[in-house]
């Protein structure tokens, strides 16, 4: 770690240390940061000593105006009057913003469904809806100011569960999916074993620290800079440019970095940036928007519920032969990214095993509710779901451990080894993982030691489970997989890198810079990495579906071997040699038997004109996808992993902790090992979070009631598992080639806490002999937990 | 804020700088901070007293700053983020926080930090039960919790080591 290094100032001395010891260091040492080592995240030392900068911290410019939302108090009503008289008068208002003041296109629909307004005309479909926006001279008198708003409304019927909506024949927001390869209903009939159920499978909100917010300076013309927290500057440009009627060149989006996204900043930003963007053309001032934690909880969309019901046929060995299944999703009273949501989980509903004949249906239920979103596994993690409470379904029904159904059912390598949606898995190490897992975390005597603690038949039962998973990597929007890079080396010597990817903790540009730094062989002090804009690359895709260091990564190199290309031919000129006699090492050129350093080459080679400045481009290789046919291969490659949990359980209250977790988990050769543990370890205790204390829960109204921490309850320092061991697969490396061999990390680990659900289950079955699968649906809350334990005593 | 009739004096020292105040009596000790004083370091996560991101020290202990109200800290002594450490000489549980990799997105970690510093001054026990209830009151939508715990422990033992020599 090199934990005290400044930041390099721009000049025109030598950035890393100063032109005489540049050259004592010049190739007699390794650089700094390249790539496969830990390297600290780039703002390490900005976020420990509190000077980072998120947006609600940049200074705000003289006649800075601050908007709030006015939201819905109906999950489904006309708007008969609005009345505004005494929001106007109140102290600081300087107006107020409602859907007539929109210039353009009163939408933010990210999927062009146009169903999705800014602010509600009309008619209200969800409680927290926003209708209006009070503009004024402080935050705090545009929030007093929105509570004086009279709205009249005329309710209308409203529908709340998806499963409710399905059956009264609602409408579906997006088109739903098939995904079918055999005869799985057929076979089913022919099947040895049958059996059939149903799991509810809750939401999450993001409950990221640093809650929306977008900040919009107007600018001459049409023009207008938005700063804001998201994950998608180019969507936000969009959906501005929409929203105001004008071209998207005459808006600009900024992100330095966030305080937490997880997919709730991918979409969800747009309605912010649309208002303050809207304000400050109106009124030609500055104007920040920054909703109220309650407020955010409630008028932004969250993790899809789903009802999933399925059906399994089995033979006498537990193998599976046939899987139908149905997943039934409160998508919201929009579409938003509904469509890719309820399709991924359908992609993963057979998680890590083989299904010979299947069946699935999505069914994207329109709900009176907040449109959902995405949130980190996008709809991946609820298939995972199914696919395990089928495997525990087998399990109970045949009286076996479910570890051994889980191995019966793994993909093969050669035979056994296509999805429901007919892409052949060529890189299946989930059964060697699992067995390494299943040696490392001493599974079987750990089994053992749960059962027999358990035979003694008290309050304290325990359950232990090993749980795989197997994670597809890349947009099924195939046109979102590609990203640019752009990149300056000035004559000093010092790097600019930009890319399309957003900084959100995940430590995206340490590893982008990594790269950079290893392919021109440079400190990686020597480069800053600087916000993200849509002035520097356009037309990026969201930071998500864990893709940002797979594309970004790879346009970034583009970019730095297009410049040491230029750099290669301008030394072999310059110096007569052959270009197999120059080599970048570690911050200096080689050239025959001298050694130039690096600020010094670079000096010379714009004295010699050469062009120190890249665009580099990436599109991944060898995927498509025909949604029609429900056929292709929408993944470039697999992330896998597995977890072991023991789970102790007092089943008198339901109330239960994590003793202890041992996860291996596959990031292909690991860019930068220290940061992908940290999303390992994260990844697992926020899927942890999902399925055991992180409820949504709404009121018969609609109106939600878990709307901020106090309520809603995400995993805290104590929750973590008392025993905690975390590996990389350190002998995996891609099969495909990707970024220096590296495996997306983002979202796979995600799925690891499920081996937590799975523990609790299995402790909960203890008290009916192992001899009926609990269903315990999710989040398995100490509530439920206990209901599942009284109705398991009940027989 | 809103304009108020009444405006309130208040003197306190912020990071050891003195500061006399015209405040509207109802502002909190965050918005204080933050808007007024331009301390920004002191996030504000939920404005709840439930996530724990605007920890500080008044007068030497823990408080949310979002649930104090800056009135109350007339004549306090008041200690941020930016009055821990700097970044050519970080305080020992920053450079922990940044060895053990103890946050992600940054944004809950000026509160953790304050936070920690301040259990470590409390009568918690030595073990990783104890550091955790110690720092249950702030949360990390990342999960870097087994991360701060580490920096938390790595400090407390130094600190007993210290004690003990």
């Amino acid at each position: 770690m090199n934990r005290h290094d400044t930041p390099q100032a721009p000049g025109a001395t030598d950035p890393g240390s100063g032109p005489a010891r540049a050259r004592a260091a010049a190739g007699t040492r390794p650089i700094k940061g390249g790539v496969s080592k830990d390297m600290q995240h780039d703002s390490a030392i900005k976020h420990v000593t509190g000077r980072a900068t998120y947006c609600d911290d940049i200074a705000e410019p003289a006649g800075t105006l601050h908007a709030y939302l006015g939201l819905s108090t109906r999950a489904h009503a006309r708007i008969m009057e609005l009345d505004f008289s005494a929001v106007q008068r109140a102290a600081g208002v300087v107006g107020v913003l409602t859907a007539a003041d929109i210039p353009g296109v009163n939408d933010v629909s990210p999927t062009g469904r146009n169903d999705e307004p800014v602010l509600a005309e009309q008619k209200v479909e969800f409680w927290g809806q926003p209708v209006f926006a009070v503009v004024a001279e402080t935050r705090d008198a545009a929030r007093r100011a929105a509570r004086l708003a009279r709205i009249t409304y005329e309710d209308l019927p409203h529908v709340l569960e998806p499963d409710v909506a399905r059956a009264q024949g609602g409408p579906y927001v997006t088109p739903p999916l098939t995904l079918k390869r055999g005869t799985a209903e057929t076979e089913l009939l022919k099947a040895p074993h049958r059996l059939k159920g149903e799991m509810r499978v809750g939401g999450q909100d993001h409950l990221y620290l640093e809650g929306h917010i977008a900040f919009a300076l107007p600018g001459e013309d049409d023009d207008v800079t938005v700063h804001s927290s998201t994950q998608h500057p180019t969507e936000a440009q969009h959906m501005v440019a929409h929203v105001l009627g004008v071209p998207s060149n005459a808006v600009t989006v900024n992100v330095r970095r966030m305080g937490g996204g997880f997919g709730g900043k991918e979409t969800q930003m747009n309605l912010f940036c649309a208002v303050a963007a809207v304000a400050a053309k109106k009124w030609h001032r500055p104007v920040k928007i920054r909703p109220d934690r309650d407020d955010d909880m409630s008028a932004t969309g969250k993790r899809h519920d789903f009802v999933i019901d399925y059906e399994v046929g089995f033979d006498d060995a537990g193998v599976i032969c046939a899987v139908k299944a149905d997943f039934t999703a409160r998508c919201g009273f929009s579409s938003d990214l509904s469509g890719p949501v309820t399709d991924r989980a359908l992609f993963h509903a057979d998680n890590a095993y083989y299904y010979p004949n299947v069946l699935l249906n999505s069914h994207p239920m329109k709900t009176n509710t907040v449109s959902n979103t995405a949130f980190r596994g996008f709809g991946g993690p609820q298939g995972v779901m199914a696919a395990e409470r089928i495997i525990e379904e087998i399990a109970y029904a045949l009286g076996r451990d479910t570890f051994d159904i889980r191995k019966a059912n793994f993909y093969g390598t050669e035979t056994r080894n296509v999805t429901p949606y007919h892409q052949t898995v060529e890189d299946n190490i989930a059964p060697r993982i699992v067995s390494e897992l299943e040696q490392n975390a001493d599974y079987q005597s750990r089994r053992q030691a749960v059962l027999d603690w358990n035979a003694k038949g008290g309050v304290i039962r325990r359950g232990i489970a090993l749980t795989p998973v197997k994670f597809g990597i890349s947009f099924t929007a195939t046109w979102y997989n590609q990203a640019g890079a752009l990149l300056h080396i000035y004559t000093d010597g010092s790097i600019q890198l930009n890319h399309g990817g957003t900084e959100m903790g995940q430590g995206l540009n340490t590893k982008v810079a990594q790269v950079v730094a290893e392919e021109l062989q440079v400190d990686i002090d020597r480069i800053k990495i600087t916000r993200t804009t849509t002035e520097k690359v356009p037309n990026t895709s969201a930071t998500a579906a864990s893709s940002g260091s797979d594309l970004n990564g790879m346009a970034a190199q583009d970019a730095a071997l297009q410049i040491k290309e230029r750099l290669t031919d301008f030394a072999a000129e310059q110096w007569q040699t052959d270009r197999s006699n120059i080599r970048f090492i570690a911050n200096a050129v080689q050239i025959d038997e001298e050694t130039v350093p690096f600020a010094d080459f670079i000096r010379q080679a714009y004295m010699a004109r050469v062009h120190l400045s890249a665009a580099g481009f990436y599109k991944t290789p060898k995927i498509h996808w025909d949604r029609a046919t429900g056929k292709g291969r929408p993944f470039y490659y697999y992330a896998y992993g597995a977890a072991c949990s023991e789970v102790s359980v007092d089943t008198l209250t339901g109330e239960y902790r994590v003793e202890r977790t041992d996860i291996l988990h596959d990031v292909g050769r690991s860019l930068n090992p220290v940061i992908d543990k940290g999303q390992i370890e994260g990844a697992f205790v926020q899927g942890m979070g999902w399925l055991t204390t992180e409820e949504l829960w709404w009121d018969a109204q609609g109106q939600l009631r878990t709307h901020a921490p106090s309520t809603y309850k995400i995993p805290l320092a104590s929750d973590r598992p008392r025993i905690f061991n975390v590996a990389l697969v350190r002998w995996s490396e891609n099969r495909e080639n990707t970024i220096k061999r590296s495996k997306a990390v983002g979202e796979p680990p995600f799925m690891l806490g499920i081996s937590v659900f799975e523990a609790l289950s299995h402790a909960v079955a203890s008290v009916a002999e192992y001899q009926t699968c609990p269903r315990l649906d999710a989040p398995a809350t100490p509530e439920r937990v206990l209901m599942a334990i009284e109705r398991l005593r009940r027989g | 804020m809103a304009a108020s009739a009444h405006q309130l004096r208040i003197d306190l020292t912020v990071n050891g700088t003195v500061h006399g105040i015209d405040i509207d009596p109802r502002t909190t000790l965050l918005d204080l901070l933050r808007e007024t004083l331009d301390l920004t370091g002191t996030k504000k996560g939920c404005n709840h007293g439930q996530c724990g991101a605007c920890t500080v020290h008044v007068n030497g202990k823990r408080v949310l700053a979002c649930l104090t109200l800056a009135a109350l800290c007339d004549g306090a002594d008041v200690r941020t983020i930016e009055g821990v450490g700097t970044p050519e000489k970080l305080h020992p549980l920053q450079d922990a926080f940044i060895a053990h990799d103890g946050f992600q997105c940054g944004y809950c970690t000026s509160g953790q930090i304050m936070s920690a510093l301040a259990a470590l001054e409390e009568p918690w026990g030595p073990d990783d039960a104890a550091i955790k209830e110690a720092m249950s009151g702030n949360i990390c939508r990342c999960g870097a919790y087994p991360n701060i715990v580490a920096a938390v422990q790595e400090v407390r033992k130094s600190a007993e080591g210290g004690r003990n020599a």
